[in-house]
């Protein structure tokens, strides 16, 4: 969306089907431009800048400044603090489905858009969890739906324990009335950043380009694992509460409720930012604190991961990056 | 609004939503679904049915070279490194880029097979009317491990339920060859997985997976739309909320 009117300027040039292998230094530790592979080639390319701007999602920009050693950043650009890689994050996610009687034959009309754009429920439990009432920190919200919708792979294929395997012109019936009958809660929260969880270069790792792969360590604490848990059974009781069946399994184990690590595809951290350059890896504005050209303005300078998605806030913080980026070059204080 | 949409949207709807709640976990290849004690014995039966049905074009069809199928979009560029933008797939004209594998035959019984599960009536045709064999074809075909272990129950089971059928109504008789009622006797006995005896779960699972494929292929084409009366994917000016007829079939004051 934002590619067109940034081609229009004339000023952008796109080269697509590169691997970025490394961010490429001078003697005097200023980034120069990156190295990448052709993916049709196979060729190894390089292209120089003022200002390397590094925004590959989180763990892949990790991934790159983490494979950028020099005799200046043995252990990778801007990595001073040993910090890349580490506190990386997703979202807690945890579902249950269950069908309801009540909403079956339901008269036709158009539930388009009846879900996630226009139903949502905020994390409610404040006051009860400032009481001491929850066993974990943080909270969640809530995306649900159902409905009439259009039918999809897999329509009605998992009806057999409702009917008990009908078929013929019973089964047809049976799709007839349950149709739009069933409705799904899932529970998006706020994951608290650990030390466990963390990726690092795989010694013995290397892609179909070369490139070192990264191998990753992942431990929830009790926090994320009690809240989905928690997810679990709040929905379950929705849906017992409309007079529904669990068409799942609610887990007692929180290990068993939760969705794998990156699941919900919400990586974000690993090149943290912060007010301190031994304890973050860039400043406010998405710079490296070591080498001042160099910029990750993407997932990667999440230090917490609240429950909504990434996407907008890594949107907002990158608008901010380059505007600073612009106005540094102005001044000449950059590039 | 979000990435992971397709992720719940999938539990939300009443695709998979009972059974096989589709998440990314699940989207991996997982073990055949057993159910039941004895599965060591059932296992050796697979075993032994994907042997007998495996066959070379199964395994030899090869697809077209992925991304052959998207245009490259010149941009303006000063770089000469600079390649412009990739295109999308053609989605309206999707390239299907492997060969169906079932036979003639198969593809026959298949048909007599997804008409007993569903039929036409005063609504809508039957699924065989509306493809659904191609349909599940088109699916057992694809070089994917999911598919081709359905590949290997469907072609397996079509060969158990014409055997079935000459055990119970004599040498030679196909399932095509019985009327209604006999192929309702088999069917009634292998149409739910859990009351199925032991001898019959490889049937029955055989036919619980004929009936999840039937479904998707019948409901999803426009004649199944229309039995249901869905009346979605339309554009709207404005989003109502539900009309007063909804709302009294809840209970709910308009």
């Amino acid at each position: 969306m934002l590619l067109p009117p940034a081609l229009a300027t004339g000023n952008l040039d796109i080269i697509t089907d590169a691997m970025v292998r490394e961010v490429t230094v001078n003697a005097q530790g200023r980034a120069t431009g990156v190295h990448y592979i052709d993916r049709t080639t196979r060729l190894d390319e390089h292209v120089s800048a003022r200002v390397v701007i590094v925004a590959a999602s989180a763990l892949e920009s990790a991934r790159i400044l983490l494979n950028s050693k020099s005799g200046l950043f043995p252990d990778g650009i801007g990595n001073g603090s040993g910090l890349v890689g580490k506190y990386i994050m997703d979202t807690v996610g945890a579902g249950v489905g269950g069908q309801i009687p009540a909403l079956e034959n339901t008269p036709a009309h158009n539930t388009d858009g009846a879900s996630a754009t226009h139903m949502y429920v905020p994390w409610w439990l404040y006051q009860e969890q400032a009481r001491g009432g929850l066993d974990f920190a943080r909270g969640y919200h809530i995306e649900f739906g159902g409905g009439r919708r259009m039918p999809g792979f897999g329509f009605m294929g998992g009806l057999a324990p409702f009917t008990e395997g009908s078929y013929g012109a019973q089964f047809k019936e049976d799709c007839r009335r349950y149709y739009g009958s069933f409705m799904g809660f899932d529970g998006r929260g706020e994951m608290i950043p650990n030390d466990d969880c963390y990726c690092e270069i795989d010694p013995a790792g290397v892609d179909q380009w070369g490139i070192p792969t990264l191998e990753f360590h992942w431990k929830w604490s009790e926090h994320e694992l009690n809240q989905a848990r928690h997810m679990q059974h709040t929905f379950a009781g929705i849906i017992d509460a409309m007079g529904g069946t669990v068409t799942g399994t609610v887990h007692e184990d929180g290990a068993r409720a939760i969705a794998a690590p990156g699941q919900i595809i919400h990586e974000v951290g690993g090149v943290i930012m912060g007010a301190d350059p031994r304890r973050s890896v860039l400043n406010q504005y998405c710079q490296s604190w070591e080498v001042e050209n160099l910029f990750v303005p993407d997932g990667g300078c999440f230090v917490s991961n609240a429950d909504k998605n990434p996407t907008l806030s890594i949107m907002a913080i990158a608008w901010r990056a380059s505007d600073y980026i612009v106005q540094q070059l102005a001044s000449r204080s950059l590039g | 609004m979000s990435e992971e949409r397709d992720v719940a949207e999938a539990r939300m709807s009443d695709n998979l939503s009972v059974v096989e709640p589709l998440t990314r976990a699940t989207k991996r290849v997982t073990e055949l679904p057993v159910v039941g004690a004895t599965h060591m014995d059932r296992r050796h039966a697979l075993k032994v049915m994907a042997i007998a049905a495996a066959t070379p074009g199964l395994l030899s069809c090869e697809p077209s070279a992925p991304g052959a199928d998207i245009a490259s979009v010149p941009a303006p560029t000063s770089n000469p490194l600079a390649k412009g933008t990739a295109a999308d797939p053609d989605l309206i004209a999707p390239i299907v880029p492997w060969q169906r594998s079932l036979s003639a035959d198969e593809l026959a019984a298949l048909a007599v097979l997804c008409d007993v599960i569903i039929p036409a009536d005063e609504r809508s045709p039957s699924a065989s009317q509306v493809g659904a064999p191609d349909f599940i074809d088109e699916w057992v075909s694809a070089p994917y491990p999911r598919n081709e272990q359905d590949g290997v129950l469907i072609r397996g089971g079509l060969l158990w339920i014409d055997r079935e059928s000459a055990e119970r109504f004599g040498q030679g008789v196909r399932f095509r060859d019985l009327t209604t009622e006999q192929q309702h006797a088999i069917c009634d006995d292998i149409c739910f997985v859990p009351d199925a005896s032991e001898r019959n779960e490889l049937g029955a699972r055989f036919f619980d997976r004929v009936r999840y494929l039937t479904s998707t292929a019948f409901w999803t084409t426009t004649e199944g739309m229309s039995d249901l009366e869905y009346v979605g994917n339309v554009a709207l000016a404005q989003w109502d909320p539900p009309p007063p007829e909804v709302l009294r079939h809840l209970g709910l004051e308009p």
